[in-house]
């Protein structure tokens, strides 16, 4: 084998999937704000400018990161200066990490060789995700407490709080989707979603475990720090949480690491529960209806349709979480603690129970 | 029962298809989504008006920015009586005036200074000139400046309008 042709492809498949999710990154900060606008029947952003062009106010987000760049690097008095230092990197790097085990289409075959798309193909997938984003909250649990500010440390402990318990719940409402697919590698589990239920629906982890979706979308949500769990920066009552005192790049990194969070989510989401690159009722060689009526598709248009269901899935759940944010007020806080203990972990384990019995009895039965 | 109290509607108990959210936040969503479609697809019904390049118009009794008078000469209306200046309640109008070259008229101002930060646009001096030489009557609000000496308006400026 060729050492090269490895190095390559996977230098290839970083920079495509780093590209893909920072240039969603940037598109999300501008449709965040103009979606909001929208919503609440406003203009939103439309004034940056390059040579009259406006573009919708596509510009915005290169504004901001030039304003974020030429800002004052600020430290406040009697911060811990190592950590305030180190925590948006902390906030940051497990981002970007998590992205690594998103598969982002079906395997390919270059050059006689078979390149699965897939930065890393682990086979502990999921608890790769859950161990790298629950290092998360060390960032904004650093950089509340080293700012040496009252707000930033009860945005720090609130969000600690809400996302070790919320991870608790986000963890067991997967549990079911293992269970169904017998894997917790992610490239088995969008093949396992392949397959048809009853011959009709695509067996989607939506279709499979409805309630371990609704389970994971809500602590997904609270996971991010999104509304209506953003109790972390819960501006009325907290300024700006945890990263209240940070300015110019360094909140761009916490900006940045959320928005990252957000993308991957919708990713994993996607892979998951909606089929992660599998296109309803398109196998390798064509569509095949369940009416027995089949289509054939060249083998190109095969792919770019099972990529862009990804790209397109992907998308719109990166758009549901502005959409949700725009809909739904914040919660109180302690709503949102016995919503995630008395509600979401009693149901996510219900879930697991509801689900080995059934496996079971299909099991039993030789379905 | 205690005199003035009042009973107060309390909120009713939640339905169990409403305590479980799900349903509701599915209709919220969709007034959302409708408010975005409507405005993406009738993008002129946003109220938003873009300020510096579109302006309101204001009503025709809208008080506004000064302006004085000009005669048919083009000199200034103001015979410089004080009126408007003793009338003032923010004393923001300084006179200072002197004798006129023309032999029919008494006096007229020298400088007109009208101290805009100090302004409360109520209209006194209007009311109290004699002469009709000040109106309040420019449609537009004190533009912003950068110093407070900009925003002493001086008589070459209001006898611009």
């Amino acid at each position: 084998m060729n050492p090269l042709f490895d190095i390559a492809v996977s230098v290839a498949r970083i920079a495509v999937f780093f590209a893909f999710v920072f240039g969603l990154v940037v598109v999300m900060t501008w449709v965040e704000r103009k979606g909001a606008a929208y919503i609440q029947d406003r203009r939103g952003p439309n004034r940056a400018s390059i040579m009259g062009v406006t573009l919708f106010g596509m510009f915005h987000p290169l504004a901001d990161a030039l304003k974020f760049l030429f800002k004052e690097d600020f430290i406040p008095d009697g911060a811990h200066r190592l950590f305030y230092q180190l925590a948006p990197m902390f906030a940051l790097a497990p981002a970007i990490l998590t992205m690594a085990v998103v598969p982002f289409g079906p395997p390919v075959t270059i050059a006689g060789k078979q390149v699965a798309l897939h930065i890393a193909d682990l086979n502990v997938g999921i608890l790769y995700l859950f161990a790298v984003s629950g290092m998360a909250v060390y960032g904004i649990v650093l950089a509340g407490w080293s700012s040496n500010s009252k707000y930033p440390l009860l945005g720090g402990l609130r969000s600690s709080a809400q996302m070790i318990s919320y991870e608790v719940s986000m963890g067991l409402s997967v549990v079911g989707i293992l269970m169904v697919f017998q894997s917790v590698q992610l490239s088995a589990i969008v093949r396992g979603q392949g397959e048809l239920l009853f011959g009709i629906l695509p067996r989607w982890g939506v279709f499979v475990q409805p309630l371990g979706f609704i389970l994971f979308v809500t602590a997904l949500y609270a996971e991010a720090n999104r509304t209506p769990f953003d109790l972390p920066e819960g501006e009325s009552e907290l300024v700006a949480g945890y990263h209240t005192e940070y300015a110019s790049f360094k909140f761009s990194m916490f900006m940045m690491a959320e928005y990252i969070h957000l993308v991957v989510g919708a990713a994993v989401l996607a892979t998951l529960f909606f089929g992660g690159w599998q296109f309803p009722y398109l196998g390798d060689s064509g569509f095949a209806f369940p009416g027995g009526i089949s289509v054939a598709v060249p083998a190109w248009a095969v792919f770019l349709l099972r990529i862009g269901s990804f790209v397109g899935k992907t998308l719109f759940f990166c758009w549901l979480y502005v959409w949700v944010r725009w809909t739904i007020p914040r919660f109180r806080y302690d709503q949102v603690m016995r919503l995630g203990w008395k509600v979401m972990l009693p149901l996510a384990l219900a879930n697991i129970f509801v689900t080995g019995i059934v496996l079971l009895l299909i099991d039993r039965g030789g379905f | 029962m205690t005199i003035g109290v009042k009973k107060v509607a309390r909120p009713r108990k939640m339905s169990f298809g409403e305590s479980l959210y799900l349903i509701e936040i599915v209709k919220g969503l969709g007034v959302t989504i409708g408010h975005f479609l409507h405005n993406v697809a009738h993008n002129k019904d946003i109220p938003t008006i873009e300020y510096p390049e579109v302006r309101r118009t204001m009503p025709p009794r809208f008080r506004g920015c000064h302006r004085l008078m000009k005669r048919m000469d083009g000199t200034p209306r103001c015979v410089a009586c004080y009126m408007c200046a003793t009338a003032c309640p923010a004393e923001c109008i300084t006179i200072v005036a002197g004798e006129s070259p023309d032999a029919t008229v008494e006096k007229y101002p020298v400088s007109f200074d009208i101290d805009m930060l100090r302004c409360v646009f109520c209209g006194q001096c209007v009311e109290a000139c004699p002469c009709d030489a000040i109106r309040m009557d420019t449609g537009w609000y004190t533009p912003p400046d950068d110093s407070r000496e900009k925003l002493i308006f001086k008589i070459e400026r209001l006898l611009e309008k």
